[in-house]
């Protein structure tokens, strides 16, 4: 039996094909402004406007995006103006989102049964129009967010001096927010509004375990999150799990297997920091060049393959091992 | 290569402040500001911490509206002007680090964006003028590095890349030896010295100079939100100084109101009373 024959699975991978791809393309862009929960906030606020869809017999998906996008706009504004108290205000908007989508739906006649499937996902039930829809949203914020990603990435790191350097900062910022909220309201049928947000953060959190460079840990989240999509699609329909779950849960665990390579790279990179040069530090005055020579006798040359780390020090190197710091000098080796 | 092209314009001021006067959140922070940068001059920028330093490049660059007065950037006023790829500006900042990693080259390429256009690739020049920006601060080894893992210090040589990657006429660097040590701000002073031969007008903001004192034409000292003093370089700053200045000691609040220029003796005051 291939999945493939059901029509259904085919438009549900590709549905989560695009969402997999866009949402981290916007999520690098939020999680380098540190603003990693934006995603969910959208989310959120995007509640009541599938609830005016229902309300109004109008389509969810439509009255989704107009509402994401206005609160998308509205948190902008909120966090430009810069107000101490922007991150309550923000905190307002999310809340009264989710109770106002719920309060709406009930007045809608709805039943929650109705409000869950676009909190957690129907990735199965979507229609050849939702796929279409999906298909090129996706495919506009992905041009926009690897094809403007040295402009988007110079605002979101320093706005002044994007500024300076003859940049839109506000129509770029902007440009972020609306994404964002287009983003949700797409992926809003594949895995949900309450967890849109993990498949635009996720695969950024773990792409950066790995990578160093700005537009590699683009490309990788953007990959990771197309892998997590279409795996979870794929493992829902053998255990019968709601894929949105299985979708984040794969991201998740694509994270898990990350981090402690992480965490070695980053340990690797700290022992290896050069240590302050000479000159860096300032003598005291009345102590000379401090020169100690190592009184043991040394069991092995110092070098490449010696197993100790070398770290660069000034003009030198300093091996390093038991809380010495050892430096060959002449004959003998002193301690640094 | 770093060039900078000759411009007919060689006696216009190349950014200039009218009788500025600027508020931040409602209050008047700057006033009664007027300041001309000229052609090839390199001016410091002194004053205690809060004196309005970097508001007033910030003012200049446009980054600040004022309330009253005139910014003109190479003679054309500030909202009309567009030419921002002649101005490379060094904010004030501790890293060069945001939430995702990105590498030094990234980082100096952003530099380059006042010239080149949204949705096209860097052309050739645009590379060449990265790599050479990189080089200029003596970073071309770490270029694939992630500027995260960078020292302070080279963080530091890491924006001062990007700002010049545009090939700058006008360099504005704000504090860029705080925090930094020593070796790397003699590196820095020589990379300045340089960029002065080429005929690049520097505006630097500091707090003390340090070994950047040799380079100084003109001094500009901030004080509560005035120009307290322009003029020749004032010696006080340029040594460096082992004991550092508390510009902030008690003793001195008491005349921060003064409208009274202060004089460059002024300025010696607080080190006289250093035991
Ligand atoms: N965004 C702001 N809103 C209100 N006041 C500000 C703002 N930025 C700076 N200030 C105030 O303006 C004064 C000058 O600040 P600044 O120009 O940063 O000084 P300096 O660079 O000389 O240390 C300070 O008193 C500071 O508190
Ligand atoms: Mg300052």
């Amino acid at each position: 039996m291939s999945l493939l024959t059901y029509e259904f699975m085919v438009r549900a991978l590709l549905g989560a094909l695009f969402t997999g791809l866009a949402a981290p393309a916007v999520g690098t862009y939020l999680v380098q402004r540190r603003l990693a929960l934006m995603g969910d906030g959208i989310g959120h606020i995007a509640v009541t406007g599938v609830a005016l869809g229902l309300l109004t017999s109008t389509s969810p998906t439509l009255t989704a995006v107009v509402v994401a996008v206005l609160g998308a706009v509205l948190i902008e504004v909120i966090r430009e103006s810069g107000r101490t108290s922007g991150d309550v205000a923000l905190a307002l908007l999310f809340y009264g989102g989710i109770a106002g989508g719920v309060l709406i739906t009930g007045l809608a006649g709805q039943s929650a049964a109705m409000l869950n499937t676009y909190l957690f996902g129907s990735i199965t039930t979507i229609s050849t129009a939702d796929v279409w829809v999906t298909a090129v949203l996706a495919a506009v914020v992905v041009v926009v967010a690897v094809g403007l990603s040295p402009q988007l990435f110079a605002v979101a790191q320093d706005q002044e001096f994007a500024q300076v350097a003859g940049l839109h900062v506000r129509t770029y910022n902007l440009l972020v927010s609306v994404m964002a909220a287009v983003t949700v309201t797409v992926a809003m049928r594949t895995v949900g509004l309450l967890l849109v947000s993990a498949l635009m953060v996720v695969p950024v959190a773990t792409s950066q375990q790995l990578t160093r460079a700005f537009r590699m840990t683009l490309g990788a989240a953007m990959l990771l999150g197309m892998l997590a999509a279409l795996g979870g699609v794929v493992l829902s329909a053998y255990v019968n799990a709601a894929p949105g779950a299985a979708i984040v849960l794969l991201a998740l665990a694509f994270f898990a297997a990350a981090y402690p390579v992480g965490v070695w790279l980053r340990r690797r990179q700290r022992l290896a920091r050069p240590f302050p040069g000479p000159d860096d530090v300032p003598v005291p005055a009345g102590f000379g060049e401090q020169h100690s020579v190592v009184p043991e006798e040394h069991g092995h040359e110092h070098g490449e393959q010696c197993g100790h780390p070398a770290v660069p020090h000034g003009d030198h190197v300093d091996y390093v091992h038991e809380g010495h710091r050892h430096a060959a000098h002449g004959g003998h080796y002193d301690e640094h | 290569m770093l060039v900078n092209s000759p411009h007919a314009d060689a006696d216009l001021p190349v950014a200039e402040i009218r009788d500025g006067a600027v508020e931040l959140g409602g209050r008047p922070i700057l006033r009664g500001i007027d300041v001309s940068v000229r052609r090839g001059e390199v001016l410091a920028v002194l004053g205690a911490n809060g004196s309005g330093k970097s508001t007033l490049v910030r003012t200049m660059m446009g980054l600040v509206p004022t309330v009253r007065g005139q910014v003109r950037l190479f003679d054309v006023p500030r909202q009309d002007f567009h030419d921002w790829h002649r101005i490379g500006f060094v904010p004030q900042r501790v890293t060069a680090a945001s939430g995702v990693p990105a590498s030094v080259r990234e980082v100096v390429a952003s530099g380059r964006l006042s010239r080149r256009r949204p949705f096209l690739p860097p052309r050739r020049a645009d590379r060449d003028a990265v790599e050479d920006a990189i080089a200029a601060v003596g970073l071309t080894g770490k270029a694939r590095d992630g500027v995260a893992t960078l020292s302070g210090g080279q963080q530091q040589r890491v924006l001062i890349a990007r700002a010049l990657a545009s090939v700058p006429d006008l360099l504005v660097l704000d504090e860029p030896t705080a925090g930094v040590d020593v070796s790397s701000q003699q590196a820095l002073a020589d990379t300045l010295r340089t960029l002065v031969l080429r005929g690049v007008t520097i505006v630097l903001v500091a707090h003390e100079l340090g070994p950047l004192g040799g380079l100084v034409d003109r001094t500009l000292v901030m004080r509560d939100g005035r120009v307290a003093y322009d003029g020749p370089p004032i010696d006080v700053f340029t040594d460096a100084d082992p004991f550092h200045v508390h510009h902030g000691e008690p003793g001195r609040t008491a005349d921060a109101h003064t409208p009274a220029v202060a004089s460059p003796l002024d300025l010696t005051h607080g080190r006289e009373e250093q035991p």
